[in-house]
């Protein structure tokens, strides 16, 4: 596999001319070894296997080991020091490992190979290891591969190497009727509310990727449309659209305005009547209206200040800034991807500050400088802010909370009050 | 390459940052790529840190390998070194940095800085944590004092009678187990005794500080796994004796005060004598009142109290860094009346002492920091409680054995916001209360063991905690069965037979093993289900000794009889 930082994909056509700050310097940042949090959890049939160093295990058993297991749906095959020596051993040794593995946990549908820093710079080749592996153990259990090293992926970009790494061996669909696929990990809840949404307008049929079970893949080909849930899906959106699938544009389903484009962008594919529409949306508009209206008023005319992290910074920023009223002092974001991204940008209020990259150290001075309402930031930034009289809505949470949709848009905006509300409630 | 689902401990540059992250005046640049600033997350969130650790990482990405990543390293010292000001840098590379090979330490060293620059070579794929901690701290001690120490065979000057001694105490860091309070108790222990505290080192000090640490009479080598390094090194360099008993427990901390008395040559028979007094109650109104009497342990007495008589031979299995564990079999089997049935520690280095607690024993001590091995260790001595640390909860709830945490690996909820002490008498009360809690209460003990077709109070079930088993999960049996049955529905249609035994049914359940008859298996249900795994073990060894090939309800007795409980 070639060294290629995901951050070094050409970007596409830039639609909209807003100037972006790129930056470079000490990025405060995961690597994508941590998508293995969630995605744990939403694949429950799935074992995730970290090729990697005693790093990698430290920062998963960290993030994740707070929880009690029983049974734990991740590990690390730790290389020691005869493994770098020498790279046929390596294979072996891994494959000793695998085995070892299955033989504890019988009931793994899918394993996924989960390459990291040390990995790569030894070029140890997991993606021929997992065929090989997968040759010895299909169809009981599936072999994957995908790299989640920091030096290639940031973050939530270890979700997207994950399900890119699965887009293979999707199905091939067979018709070329054409059929929907929400693409990028949801919770249970919201996958529930969305296809009674689409069942409501005739739209279908729907699948969900990933799907709750590793092996209860959706097929893909020629009809396939893609609505994308998740604004950190580069690479999987790219594979898909070349196994046939065609890409509906829109903003993400993040507040009131972004989920009725979502929904209209497929909508609008399927021919549905703009009364049926209206009708299939309006309880659940009218029922989010509701819920954010307090939080608005909370939120309105503060400022808010952005650290990049996960790639959801601009459909936020959109959020705030369109829905709760808040004036943004700096959007930043690891990464743009064009392709998905620029029907985000538009919807940016006139002038906001782009920030791409990071060099933690000066944009800290900058977010000191302005002295925001709010500040989006890492868990690694977020107790010394405080500390410095900031309040803070730590980001990660972004990421493994109940967020997108309409039902859910007062609580996206309830995560940014309720640093603020704190401040007011504590009297020590 | 070696499976992990837990480590035990994180790579050494982790050691290394806690070393930093104690001391003030100090940064550390780190060459590490993209992802590793996790580690500060260990600071902030699990310790709470309100400032960010002092590390720089130079988070390099894939495009920056074709490039000139030592150019990075010199700019991030640079710009490290103008923003924060330091009085000392520590350099060096996390494990991806290490198989780039850019010498960052030598590269810092070479940049003509006005402060010192440690060197930190840490060999990321063959040592860990703690031994990066303890590296770095020596590296650091020798850079700042090299050129003070004393020369070879030269004694230190007696100290004036009339002058109170005055003690270093190494080890300390950030994100060790209890630290913070312990360093208050051993102060307090110091302080009824008649000695100064000199210099506090790594947590708390400043490079200004260490330059002090030879000022000292001797030094507290209060974590070896951090400080014994450091302490040997000053022995030879500076003729300050070393005091290695680590006051955790009563009779340990008894030990320590005797052996500070001994190093310092100063009496402390009266605070010994005050120590054990209390022994036997005492607790008389005044005494109740006022909480905080130095030299008092509530534990011997509650111990001694007839409530506790039911702890007496509770079965237990202790793992931990070297240091917590030899600590915690002493005061399971002396001053809780616990059997030890297994010990073990991650700490090689300290391998050899465990082995000797464990053959004092009579078990076989688990040095490993594989904790499939640990697991494998604790299902086989099948303990009543399992004294371990983050990593032993988890193999602890799967067994369905109560646990308490002594030791490092730890997570949030064992960085408390009250004072809980492991050290000196006040930490012996937080160990009496932290090790029991887990414990089914003794009436509940008893009317579980006597009828137990309670609709409410069901087997496994510990009302005072709240871990009721929901309707679903009465027994560690269904449990185990419920888990057979849900990798069944998992598995592939085709293949049922593999799925039959997840490694999740917990090792009391009478199900598979031995050759059971039907009403001895009905009569090992009514073992009271903490010992059952035991006594099934005992009756299964019995009978293969004595080529019994149906256990029955005698052979159960039979084996009682013959093996005791």
């Amino acid at each position: 596999m070639a060294l290629q930082a995901c951050t070094d994909n050409p970007t596409e056509t830039v639609s909209s001319d807003m100037p972006v700050l790129k930056e470079r310097g000490q990025r405060e940042v995961f690597c994508g070894l941590t998508g293995i949090v969630w995605l744990h959890r939403k694949m429950q049939d799935a074992f995730f296997l970290v090729v990697g160093s005693r790093t990698c295990a430290h920062l998963i058993q960290s993030a994740a080991g707070v929880m009690i297991f029983a049974e734990p749906r991740f590990g690390t095959a730790i290389l020691g020091e005869r493994d770098l020596a020498g790279l046929a051993d390596a294979n072996e040794e891994l494959e000793r490992v695998v085995e070892e593995l299955l033989l504890r946990r019988p009931d793994i549908g899918t394993l996924f190979l989960v390459g990291s820093c040390p990995s790569e710079v030894i070029k140890l080749d997991l993606a021929k290891a997992a065929e090989k592996l997968n040759h010895r153990h299909f169809p009981k259990t599936r072999v994957l591969n995908y790299s989640g090293s920091g030096i290639e992926t940031t973050f939530t970009q270890g979700e997207d190497a994950c399900l890119g790494s699965m887009v293979p061996v999707l199905p091939s669909k067979e018709t070329e009727e054409p059929a929907l696929m929400v693409v990028g990990s949801l919770a249970d809840v919201v996958e529930d509310q969305f296809q009674r949404l689409f069942d409501r307008m005739g739209i279908g049929p729907v699948s969900f990727f990933p799907p709750r079970r590793a092996s209860n893949l959706p097929s893909v080909g020629k009809g396939t449309k893609l609505l994308v849930a998740q604004p950190f899906l580069s690479e999987t959106v790219r594979l898909l659209i070349a196994r046939g699938a065609e890409l509906l544009p829109s903003p993400y389903p993040f507040g009131i305005e972004g989920t009725t484009a979502w929904l209209k962008a497929a909508a609008d594919t399927w021919g549905v009547e703009e009364e049926t529409f209206e009708s299939a949306i309006a309880p659940a508009v009218a029922r989010a209206n509701t819920g954010l209206e307090r939080y608005r008023q909370e939120l309105s005319g503060r400022k808010a200040f952005l650290f990049p992290d996960s790639q959801l910074e601009i459909p936020l920023a959109r959020f705030l800034s369109r829905e709760c009223g808040m004036e943004l002092v700096e959007v930043g974001t690891p990464y743009i991807d064009r392709l998905l991204m620029d029907q985000e940008i538009a919807l940016l209020p006139e002038g906001t500050s782009l920030s791409e990259g990071q060099d933690v150290e000066k944009q800290l001075d900058r977010c000191r400088a302005a002295r925001p309402d709010i500040t989006v930031c890492g868990l690694g930034l977020a107790n010394p802010l405080e500390a410095e009289g900031m309040a803070t809505k730590w980001s990660i949470e972004l990421v493994f909370s109940p967020l997108h949709g309409y039902d859910q848009a007062a609580d996206l905006a309830e995560l940014f009050t309720r640093s603020l509300e704190r401040r007011k409630r504590l009297t020590v | 390459m070696e499976l992990t689902l837990w480590t035990y401990e994180g790579p050494p540059h982790v050691g290394a940052m806690r070393v930093a992250t104690s001391m003030e005046g100090v940064h550390y640049v780190l060459h590490a790529p993209q992802g590793d600033t996790y580690a500060d997350l260990l600071f902030t969130m699990i310790e709470r840190r309100d400032q960010r650790p002092p590390v720089t990482y130079t988070t390099f990405q894939a495009r920056d390998l074709g490039g000139d990543t030592a150019e990075m390293v010199k700019t991030s010292v640079r710009d490290a070194y103008e923003r924060f000001q330091p009085q000392l840098m520590l350099v060096g590379e996390s494990c991806t940095a290490e198989l780039i090979q850019d010498q960052p330490g030598a590269l810092a060293q070479s940049m003509g800085l006005p402060v010192p620059v440690v060197n930190l070579e840490l060999p990321a794929y063959s040592k860990k944590e703690n031994w990066g901690g303890s590296e770095t701290l020596y590296h650091l001690v020798r850079t700042l004092l090299l050129s003070a120490a004393l020369p070879p065979g030269t004694k230190r000057p007696e100290r004036e009678p009339a002058i109170r001694p005055k003690a270093n105490i190494i080890g300390p860091t950030a994100l060790g187990f209890r630290c913070r309070d312990d360093i208050q108790e051993v102060l307090k222990l110091l302080g009824e005794i008649g000695v100064d505290a000199n210099v506090i080192a790594p947590l708390g000090a400043t490079p200004e500080d260490i330059k002090r640490i030879p000022d000292a009479d001797f030094n507290i080598c209060l974590y070896p796994e951090i400080a014994q390094t450091t302490c040997d090194w000053l022995k030879r360099n500076f003729a300050q004796p070393i005091v290695k008993t680590v006051p955790i427990g009563v009779g340990a901390t008894r030990d320590f005060i005797a052996e500070i008395g001994e190093v310092a040559g100063i009496d402390v028979s009266r605070v010994l004598a005050r120590s054990k007094s209390e022994t036997l109650g005492n607790w008389n109104v005044s005494r109740v009142a006022s909480s905080a009497i130095p030299g008092a342990s509530r534990m011997p007495w509650y111990s001694r109290s007839v409530d506790s008589t039911y702890l007496t031979g509770k079965r237990v299995f202790i793992f931990g860094d070297a240091t917590h564990a030899i600590a915690a079999a002493r005061i399971a089997t002396e001053e809780l009346g616990f059997t030890l049935v297994g010990i073990g520690t991650y700490s090689r280095k300290f391998a050899r002492q465990v082995r000797e607690v464990a053959k004092q024993h009579g078990v076989e001590a688990v040095i490993s920091d594989d904790y499939l091995a640990v697991e494998t260790a604790v299902a086989e001595a099948a303990p009543e409680l399992v004294l371990g640390t983050q990593m032993e909860r988890h193999i602890a709830k799967r067994l369905g054995i109560p646990c308490a945490v002594i030791s490092t690996p730890i997570h949030v909820q064992d960085v408390p916001a009250r004072y809980s002490p492991q050290m000196g008498w006040e930490g012996a009360n937080v160990i009496f209360d932290d090790w029991v809690h887990p414990l089914m209460m003794g009436l509940e003990e008893h009317l579980i063991g006597m009828f137990r077709e309670d609709f409410e109070f069901a087997e496994g079930h510990m009302s005072h905690l709240h871990t009721a088993p929901s309707v679903e999960e009465r027994t560690a049996e269904e449990a185990a069965e419920k888990a057979t049955e849900e990798a069944k529905a998992l598995a592939a249609p085709t293949d049922h037979d593999a799925a039959v035994k997840p490694m999740g049914s917990a090792p009391d359940a009478a199900t598979a093993g031995g050759n059971w008859s039907p009403d001895g298996l009905a009569e090992l249900k009514k073992i009271p289900f903490f010992v059952r795994g035991k006594v099934k073990r005992n009756t299964e060894k019995f009978a293969s000794d004595r080529g019994i090939t149906s256990i029955t309800v005698d052979t159960l007795y039979e084996a009682k009889a013959a093996i005791g409980k």
